[in-house]
């Protein structure tokens, strides 16, 4: 990678001789999630700029969709995000449905609601757990892990994968709720609703771990939003704005639920802190909303009868959903044929990488883990 | 607003630069000259009424057919809940428009990839490099008429079939 107009001269007051130093992190840096690669600038400690290099995990996701049709593609959007797949799977199927005027049956978009959710939190977890770890502390992650495995065995009885699911479909999801699922959940909610306290006991108010996050990368709400910061990053900037609840879809209108913002709690608005507790906050609401959609779920189909071969109208649809990582735009071209003649997807990923370059700058080296951490960056997201 | 009366307004300002506005698509959209792309945007984004603060997303497209590639912004306002969808035509043997940096940072990365994967160029761009696919790769992938190459650094591209 060329650094051409991002040299900087070092000059010290006192007059003692300092070195600009560059600094190769990553692509195979085990706190950057994923291969990533940052060209860090630094004077001493303190980085002029730290320059995200991606590319490394480039799979030509968007081209592929234009070779195996609108049903086919299904299995390849559970590795846009493979940390939480189900999201991506319903962005697919929501704008092809809309680009082709397909209904879903009442009891799928329920089922669809349930299994996104539990993705939620487990790769909410999978975020707190690996920042904690980032910044040095090994036991809450594997607490987290130990819970997302719980979940994983969940969406497992699902659809039987535990990571890149296909579960859902055109026009609604694969398979029905397994016997006894309702009982099963709810045991697991149960438990896990004590554990949020307790990992927040045990880490989240933590006095070195706030002191490490507290302060460090703030980012306004004008700023995020000029960036295009989604989900918990721009919520964590104490904005309250949800795609579920403010351009809502499938059935969260009918769902009660809180939008968690930062809050400043230990320090600046908007810092790594609030970043973190927004998602620590989420958890508990998507608890909530699986609680409620078991309750509420009607009996019925859960797929509608759609085309084998989907030829939606000439024309292009845009849908936006809330994954894990934040608002996801889909948007898909077609025309007329078997096969999406553009597919285009903005995840949340995206977003927050573009803003690390102007984040970086007069950071300490190490609070650029913190920094990664909190943006919860998934590399595959951001390269597709 | 509903779309047409943000087209109306924008028509009130900026009628030059529109080239159609179509109100019964998907997404109802405005096509935009490429020249004043800038300035329209700006507009979208300054006016109290409008406030368009957010670049939601933006694509290329190539129509080999028509001859054009196809930039598509789609804008929110998060003031108003608003939505807009900003198209631009440019041609594809001279792919280039303005950058719309200046307004929405966002673009910054969202028009490298476009340079990327369809060889727009986005002038006045502050750092238009690859983004996603190696320095010294040859062509745009996502463009229709992409051959890929035999091999890349003595790598083959080529794989038998699994299923012979």
């Amino acid at each position: 990678m060329s650094l051409a107009g991002y040299e900087f001269e070092v000059q010290r007051d006192d007059g003692l001789a300092t070195e600009e130093m560059t600094l190769n992190m990553g692509p195979q840096h085990p706190s950057t999630h994923g291969v990533l690669r940052f060209v860090v600038k630094a004077d001493g400690e303190i980085m002029r700029t730290a320059l995200p290099d991606v590319g490394y995990l480039h799979r030509s996701i968007e081209k592929i969709s234009e070779k195996v049709g609108y049903h086919g593609f299904m299995p390849y959007t559970d590795r846009v995000d493979y940390v939480s797949a189900m999201q991506c799977n319903q962005g697919w199927a929501m704008v092809c449905e809309r680009a082709a005027g397909i209904e879903v049956p009442r009891r799928g978009e329920f089922c669809r609601v349930i299994a996104c959710e539990l993705g939620r939190i487990a790769s909410h977890l999978l975020s707190v757990g690996t920042m904690v770890m980032d910044i040095g502390g090994m036991t809450p992650f594997t607490h987290a892990l130990r819970e997302r495995e719980k979940v994983n065995n969940l969406l497992e009885d699902l659809c039987g994968a535990r990571l890149t699911f296909n579960y859902m479909r055109i026009g609604g999801v694969a398979w029905d709720l397994p016997p006894d699922y309702e009982e099963q959940v709810t045991a697991f909610l149960d438990q896990f609703e004590l554990f949020i306290a307790e990992y927040n006991d045990l880490i989240s108010y933590n006095k070195i771990y706030i002191e490490r996050l507290a302060n460090v990368a703030a980012v306004s709400k004008e700023e995020a939003i000029n960036y295009n910061l989604v989900g918990p990053n721009l919520r964590g900037c104490g904005f309250q704005y949800d795609v579920r609840r403010d351009e809502p879809y499938s059935i969260y209108p009918e769902l009660d639920f809180d939008v968690p913002v930062g809050t400043g709690e230990f320090g600046t608005l908007g810092d790594c802190f609030d970043r973190y507790m927004v998602r620590i906050k989420e958890l508990k609401e998507s608890c909530k909303m699986v609680r409620q959609c078991l309750n509420m779920i009607p009996e019925g189909p859960v797929l509608a009868k759609v085309a084998k071969k989907l030829k939606p109208p000439v024309g292009d649809a845009h849908v936006r959903v809330e994954a894990s990582r934040g608002d996801m735009g889909w948007y898909v071209v077609s025309d007329g044929s078997e096969f999406p003649y553009r597919t285009k997807i903005r995840t949340g990923s995206f977003s927050a990488m573009g803003i690390v370059e102007k984040l970086s700058r007069g950071l300490m080296l190490a609070d650029l883990i913190a920094l990664i951490a909190s943006l919860d960056v998934v590399a595959p997201e951001v390269d597709r | 607003m509903s779309p047409t009366e943000i087209h109306q307004k924008l028509q009130d300002q900026h009628n030059d630069a529109i080239e159609s506005f179509d109100a019964d698509a998907l997404d109802p959209f405005v096509l935009v000259k490429p020249d004043p792309i800038v300035e329209v945007c700006q507009f979208l984004h300054d006016d109290p009424d409008l406030a368009f603060d957010c670049l939601t997303n933006m694509s290329g497209v190539d129509f080999l057919k028509e001859r054009h590639i196809q930039v598509v912004l789609h804008l929110y306002s998060y003031a108003h809940r608003h939505m807009i969808v900003v198209k631009v035509n440019v041609s594809r043997e001279e792919p280039s428009m303005p950058s719309v940096e200046t307004v929405w940072k966002a673009a910054n990365w969202l028009e490298r990839e476009i340079y990327d994967l369809l060889g727009v160029i986005f002038t006045g761009h502050s750092d238009l490099r690859r983004l996603l696919m190696p320095e010294d790769w040859i062509g745009h992938p996502l463009r229709k008429d992409f051959v890929e190459p035999e091999e890349y650094h003595g790598i083959s591209t080529r794989r038998e079939s699994l299923l012979k």
